[in-house]
């Protein structure tokens, strides 16, 4: 895969205003929230982007999708500079990207049917939904594992995984070919969380696109990045493929942050889960007594 | 921090934690609902227990049960004792008493706990003073900056006269610890309280909780989501869904060998950051279809 990387940022740098500070005459003092951020990202891959807060890596994020605008740097999506566009130019390049946020229910308009919610995005391109706007809402809630009968609901009808289900099919709504998940699941319950997990990774299997995952759980970051960063201080401190940063942390951050993960302790979980595995086999036939737990 | 004649005779009254057929329910246009029932706990001096569960478990209220501090629609049968004292049947005035003395309680969000117009240090005086009665102020004040010592807080002379938003959330929540600690309480409950914390702060004020019991023998209630967390600092635990236990014992023997299905599913459900464990398996107590 020596294609164009879908995503390539160079040295980026976002500077905020500091409040309080400067006056008429003077200029104010300003804060590098973002301090010369590269990044690469390949079509189909998944790069976490992790750090504690203040790190800037929601910063980052945005800066990636416009959503906010680049003090200095650029920003390529599938090589064309995106930092500057404007106009029709811009639209185009909304309908290639999309974002999931961490809360569902401030996400989602609370007065908007979950139909008006998923098509928003196309209305916005000024594109029909394919199939009528019904039958697209539905097609779109099924693939998310929601009840396509339940297409007229509000928000607040749904669970906060099911409402966090529509966040993600309206991202999918356009047909992104990058879906970057702001702390997506960060607000859910393990069980709920885990299904989002896996229905993220599903869809990218089927889809091909590529996900910017932000994150500060790394535990779920080991379950569906391909590549890891490691923010610290507006900086990237690490980067490199998923196992080297969790096995072989060079710096550090990395090893602190790694270190600071409360775990379970790791002869429990084998005792677990060799006893699991024993309960599995003994309900299915016995040719099938490996323990092959560890699928895909 | 000098112990007085008054502490050597709490002392001796210290006990265990005693819960039986806890309920509490809340009135619905449908009827009345359990949101925990039948729950009993019991928590030897010195111990630590965790409750865990998903949200809607029923978890906090458990805790806001045994200390009396449901919203007023709530009603709540079953019997907490506390050594020989039941808390159950005391005056409002008689909980007082207890809350923040021999009980004290943290929560997640230290910014919402404190007041924003108070310095730190007023506000963990107050505490103590509340339940020291003819305490000088001094004297107070002398507690409040030792509380903030023991809590590693740099400095403390200086900072207790800090108010709440100069604090870090991770400071704040030291705050919270120290405060909690001023009047040397036989029991600590913690209701998700590293949860809002990044991970670096959340291993310091874990790490705390535990040299806090070492040194001083406090009892603790952890109340979490979070299963790493609960299986590093807790002895004992007790797994909730829906208001009811499902499963409790030594935290070894329920990491290792977990009995009930729901514990086997959630366990399951747990991503672990050693390794990558395939499709998660997931349960589904939310009606999340998949």
């Amino acid at each position: 895969m020596n294609a164009t990387p879908i995503l390539q940022a160079e040295h980026l740098v976002k500077e905020f205003p500091v409040a309080g500070s400067g006056g008429l005459v003077t200029r104010g003092r300003t804060f590098r929230a973002v301090d010369g951020v590269d990044l690469t990202l390949a079509a189909g891959e998944t790069l976490a982007l992790v750090g504690e807060s203040g790190s800037g890596k929601s910063t980052t994020a945005r800066l990636v999708t416009r959503l906010i605008d680049v003090t200095s740097g650029t920003v390529r999506f599938d090589g064309q500079d995106i930092t500057g566009l404007r106009g029709r130019d811009l639209h185009e390049f909304r309908s290639e990207v999309q974002v999931v946020f961490q809360d569902p229910y401030s996400s989602l308009n609370p007065r908007h049917t979950v139909e008006r919610i998923v098509t928003a995005p196309l209305l916005y391109q000024g594109r029909k939904p394919p199939g009528g706007s019904k039958r697209f809402t539905q097609s779109l809630m099924e693939r998310v594992g929601l009840d396509p009968n339940q297409w007229q609901r509000h928000p607040a009808q749904f669970s906060g995984g099911q409402a966090q289900r529509i966040g993600v099919a309206r991202a999918l709504a356009v047909g992104p070919r990058l879906v970057v998940c702001d702390e997506a699941v960060s607000a859910l319950d393990v069980s709920v969380q885990a299904q989002i997990i896996n229905l993220l990774r599903d869809l990218q299997r089927e889809e091909g696109f590529s996900y910017l995952f932000i994150a500060h759980d790394l535990a779920v970051v080991r379950q569906i990045a391909t590549r890891v960063a490691v923010m610290c201080g507006g900086r990237i401190v690490e980067a490199g493929d998923r196992d080297d940063v969790f096995d072989h942390p060079q710096h550090d951050y990395t090893r602190t942050l790694l270190a600071a993960v409360p775990r379970i302790r790791p002869e429990w979980e084998a005792a677990r889960r060799a006893r699991a595995a024993e309960r599995h086999s003994a309900r299915r036939e016995p040719v099938d007594a490996s323990p092959a737990r560890r699928g895909a | 921090m000098s112990i007085t004649t008054t502490d050597t005779k709490r002392r001796a009254a210290t006990g265990a934690l005693t819960v039986r057929d806890l309920t509490v329910s809340f009135p619905t246009a449908t009827g009345s609902v359990d949101v925990v029932s039948h729950l009993d706990l019991d928590l030897e001096p010195g111990s630590a227990l965790g409750i865990v569960g998903e949200s809607g478990s029923g978890k906090s209220l458990t805790s806001l049960a045994m200390m009396g501090l449901l919203p007023p629609k709530a009603t709540r049968t079953g019997t907490v004792t506390l050594g020989t004292e039941d808390l159950t049947s005391m005056s409002e005035a008689q909980l007082r008493r207890i809350r923040g003395d021999r009980v004290a309680m943290i929560f997640q969000d230290p910014l919402s706990s404190l007041n924003p117009y108070y310095t730190v240090g007023a506000q963990i005086e107050e505490a103590y003073r509340s339940h020291r009665r003819g305490v000088t102020r001094r004297k107070a004040h002398q507690v409040a900056v030792e509380a903030m010592e023991r809590v590693h807080i740099k400095d403390a002379a200086r900072r207790a006269d800090h108010y709440p938003h100069q604090f870090s959330g991770g400071m704040r929540q030291r705050v919270m610890i120290a405060m909690a600690l001023a009047t040397e309480p036989e029991l600590l409950i913690a209701d998700e309280p590293t949860t809002a914390l990044d991970v670096t702060v959340q291993a310091q004020i874990l790490a705390l909780l535990q040299e806090i019991r070492r040194e001083t023998g406090t009892s603790l209630i952890l109340i979490t989501h979070d299963l790493a967390v609960v299986s590093e600092v807790t002895d004992h635990i007790v797994v909730m869904r829906s208001g009811v236990c499902v499963e409790r014992g030594p935290v070894e023997a329920i990491f290792s060998d977990p009995q009930h299905h729901y514990t086997q599913r959630l366990f399951d459900a747990v991503p672990r950051i050693d390794d990558e464990i395939g499709d998660l398996r997931s349960l589904s107590p939310t009606g999340d279809h998949r």
